[in-house]
């Protein structure tokens, strides 16, 4: 299988809304917030982002409405497990679960339809070009004619590792999930960073949202997210809650799914494709837990850690 | 590099050097000239009466100690000096002010600054870091970290820390972490700063150097007021001396006109014979046997080929400079850590790596040196916590029920045999004093009449009349025909107890001295010598 441009452009439209979305769980998880609700919060995402496009006949502020929308309702997130000491597991369980009724709920109310929502009159989002880049062969093919919101999830993760490493609120915000009695001894808010990077989170899968839904294609089914907002929570773990590595992680899904998508037109069975960034991630978790597990194991004593020398510093 | 135990053996008594010269209004009442007064404060918990009218005064440029018993209410003096929590009666006067602190953060704005005893330090981050965090320069809308930088740096070189400034705090050792507390401190321009029982954790070197910087920080008109229950720290480093008895004040003292007997006895209210030295008890036969045991760390050993015995009625003391292997030595002995090599025997039975269940079944108890992480549940009740490892057996559990009665009762009798200081059984153990609860610990595993009791720094935190109470008790524990290995950083409690000392270094056992040949210059030149010595 060669990795051609058009598989590369397909796997970045496919990693974006894993990215935004993970992008916004590296912040809570940085502030000391464990947030699971990506899922839900990026279906509310699609589900709004598609409403807001619909009914004002633009796609912008269609986008506009699903950020307003999830960071709203990422907001049930912040009071529960900041300001009440709710476990955020369960939370974000019950966010997930809601996330699928309300939306599916509001598709017949709103729309009268079942299963899914579209229109030829619906406003996707639509690709821009990029100036100078588009001419360049190959690169223009992979960069270029890509959403909006693919930029912009590309200019979020500069901004976010630039804000978490060097800006004194990304410092304040890194030590509030490290040590909050540290934090509070400093006069530095908890509660407040961790609102800010749950809210932070809304925002991110809002946009995660709308470029899915009116993005990756133009329309919203019932529980289209399909666990993009899971892989996202893995793509977290995986990138050790850094932007960069969180890009990386969110990079090796897109790829598999773009190439399960293209393996799909080649004869393999959907379900097996459908499967693919699963897979992944399991070995993906696997492999990256046994290597902390090793590099922990040699730090006491070196003889009992598994014959790792590859991965030992 | 110094000798740390001869260091701070001449510290003692004749080498107070640096003392400054008497202020004017030493003693009581208002002086216009006070930095910290603080008059009248009460403060009650349930059934407690933690604070009952104290009166604090010092001056500016002064290091006053703060002294007395477990629970005579010196950490919540602090606390409310500190914003920490609110006095139910009494006022505050900071630089002749009159202050009301609701928060920490508004203290900090007027000058104080406290160590706790748990360090709050975010591990990951770099000393500058740490050090700027909530009140970092910026340049261009992000942190200045050249700025930062220079300034941690430039504070550090002023009075004497030696921090650098670019390590990450997860690698540093605990005195230094401690000296990021305090540059934490400088950098908010604090004038006053408080510690509580800041040497507790530390070697005595590291002691030794924490001293040079407070005395520095005084020569700087800084204020230093420092909780602590080592009598000697006190004559060393101090100009004055407040001694609470009972959440009142029992005695102030200038340093200079004053002994450590005459402290002690404001302390408790009667005699206290230091640095006891007890007789020779009948030695039985062996129960802890070690044979060449071995805990390997990244490249060399932390322990290596360890031989030693420990006989029924004998105190063995093991001393060293810490990092020589004594932490590693343990883990391995009460089944922490997985040894490498070697065989380890309680009453004859090869428990060389069994789990701590059957350790404990073969007769060993132990005393954790982290009595809030290692040696009990902090949130967990007194109750609770004294009938852990006894709660398996009648008459605790009955026919697989635990009885709340008898818990509470076996809770009782500990709480009165040790002298405990505690309201209520039902009480989390985290509201006792930091004494109070090493008390707890101490007295669970002793009650387990186990054949061999394994403790590390068995008075850490304790003040002096309960170290005498510890110190006759585990003597009393071993004339009863019981074995002990006692680890502990206080040469006067390795000495005053041991039957028999080893020194350990590098992981080796490195001499052996008998009850009879040890003393604190001989035992300071051989943990020296060995730290020194060719690997
Ligand atoms: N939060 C609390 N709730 C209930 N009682 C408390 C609380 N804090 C302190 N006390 C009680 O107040 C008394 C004084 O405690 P404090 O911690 O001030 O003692 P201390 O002098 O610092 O003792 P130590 O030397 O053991 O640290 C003790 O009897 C303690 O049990
Ligand atoms: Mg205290």
């Amino acid at each position: 299988m060669p990795i051609d441009a058009e598989l590369l452009a397909s796997a970045l439209r496919a990693l974006t809304p894993i990215l935004l979305a993970a992008l916004g769980g590296a912040l809570c998880q940085r502030a000391g917030v464990f947030n699971i609700s990506l899922e839900g919060m990026m279906l509310v995402g699609c589900f709004s982002a598609v409403t807001g496009s619909w009914f004002t006949g633009s796609a912008w502020l269609g986008v506009l409405v699903a950020v307003a929308a999830t960071t709203a309702f990422s907001l049930v997130l912040a009071v529960g497990s900041v300001s009440l000491k709710a476990d955020a597991i369960v939370l974000g369980v019950a966010m997930n679960l809601l996330a699928v009724g309300l939306t599916a709920f509001l598709l017949r109310t709103v729309f009268g339809v079942q299963g899914a929502f579209s229109d030829p009159e619906l406003k996707g989002l639509g690709a821009v070009g990029l100036p100078g880049l588009d001419d360049v062969p190959y690169v223009g093919d992979v960069l270029g004619g890509q959403s909006p919101l693919v930029y912009l999830s590309w200019v979020a993760v500069a901004v976010a590792a630039v804000f978490l490493s060097r800006h004194a609120w990304g410092l304040r915000l890194r030590g509030v999930g490290e040590r909050p009695d540290a934090a509070l001894s400093l006069g530095v808010s908890v509660t407040k960073y961790q609102y800010a990077a749950v809210l932070a989170s809304g925002t991110l899968c809002g946009l995660a949202g709308a470029q899915l839904a009116l993005g990756n294609v133009t329309l919203f089914s019932e529980n289209m997210t399909s666990g993009r907002g899971w892989i996202a929570v893995v793509a977290v773990m995986l990138g050790r809650a850094a932007p960069v590595g969180v890009l990386l992680a969110a990079l090796l899904f897109g790829i598999v799914e773009a190439l399960g998508f293209r393996l799909q037109g080649q004869g393999l069975p959907q379900q097996a494709a459908d499967a693919a960034p699963y897979l992944v991630t399991l070995v993906a978790l696997f492999l990256s837990t046994a290597r902390r597990r090793a590099r922990r194991a040699s730090a006491p004593a070196d003889e009992h850690a598994a014959p790792q020398p590859a991965s030992l510093g | 590099m110094t000798l740390p135990p001869s260091d701070d053996g001449a510290r003692g008594e004749g080498a107070r050097v640096a003392a400054k010269t008497p202020r004017p209004g030493a003693g009581t009442g208002a002086s216009a000239s006070a930095e910290v007064e603080m008059r009248g404060i009460v403060k009650h918990f349930p059934g407690v009466r933690a604070n009952d009218g104290i009166d604090l005064t010092v001056a500016p440029g002064e290091i006053h100690a703060l002294m007395g018993e477990n629970g005579a209410g010196k950490s919540t003096l602090m606390s409310i000096l500190y914003g920490m929590q609110r006095p139910d009666a009494g006022t505050i006067l900071i630089g002749g002010r009159e202050v009301s602190f609701t928060s920490p953060t508004q203290a900090i704005a007027a000058g104080l600054g406290m160590v706790h005893q748990g360090f709050k330090l975010f591990p990951s981050l770099s000393v500058t870091d740490n050090v700027v965090y909530g009140r970092e320069p910026r340049r261009r809308g992000l942190i200045d970290r050249a700025a930062a930088r220079r300034k941690v740096a430039e504070l550090s070189e002023r009075f004497g820390l030696g921090v650098d400034p670019g390590a990450p705090v997860a690698e540093l050792p605990v005195g230094v972490r401690q000296r990021v507390e305090i540059l934490k401190l400088l950098y908010r321009d604090a004038r006053v700063l408080i510690l509580d029982e800041p040497t507790a954790v530390l070697t005595p070197a590291e002691t030794g150097a924490l001293f040079d910087v407070l005395r520095g920080l005084a020569a700087h008109d800084r204020t230093v007021l420092i909780v602590t229950h080592k009598l000697r720290e006190v004559m060393a480093l101090s100009d004055n001396v407040t001694v609470l008895r009972d959440g009142r004040v029992a005695a102030r003292l200038r340093t200079a006109a004053t002994t450590p007997a005459e402290i002690a006895e404001a302390m408790t209210g009667r005699a206290i014979e230091l640095d006891r030295r007890y007789p020779a008890g009948a030695i039985g036969g062996p129960v802890l046997e070690v044979t060449g045991l071995t805990v390997r760390g990244e490249g060399r050993p932390l322990v290596d080929r360890v031989s030693c015995t420990v006989r029924a009625g004998e105190v063995v003391g093991i001393a060293g400079v810490a990092g020589n292997g004594q932490t590693e030595l343990i883990e391995a002995l009460v089944g922490l850590r997985p040894p490498d090599g070697g065989r380890v025997t309680v009453d004859g039975r090869d428990v060389t790596d069994a789990p701590v269940a059957a350790r404990r079944a073969a007769g060993l108890a132990y005393v954790p040196e982290d009595r809030a992480e290692v040696g009990s549940a902090p949130d967990a009740s007194i109750g609770d916590n004294l009938a852990m490892g006894f709660h398996r057996a009648e008459p605790l559990t009955v026919r697989g029920l635990l009885r709340p009665a008898a818990v509470r009762a076996h809770a009782r009798r500990l709480i009165g045999e040790f002298g405990v200081k505690a309201g209520d059984p039902a009480d989390p153990v985290s509201t006792l004093s930091g004494g109070n609860h090493q008390k707890v610990i101490l007295g669970r595993e002793m009650a387990h009449d186990a054949r061999l009791l394994v403790v590390e720094q068995p008075t850490r935190g304790v003040d002096i009349g309960s170290i005498q109470n510890i110190h006759a008790r585990l003597i009393g524990y071993r004339d009863a025909g019981h074995a002990i290995l006692l680890v502990s950083a206080e040469l006067s409690e390795i000495i005053g107890l041991s039957d028999r000392i080893l020194v350990m270094s590098e992981g080796r056992i490195a001499t052996e001295l008998d009850r009879g040949e040890a003393d604190e210059r001989r035992l300071g030149l051989a943990m020296a010598g060995a730290a020194e010595g060719p690997a």
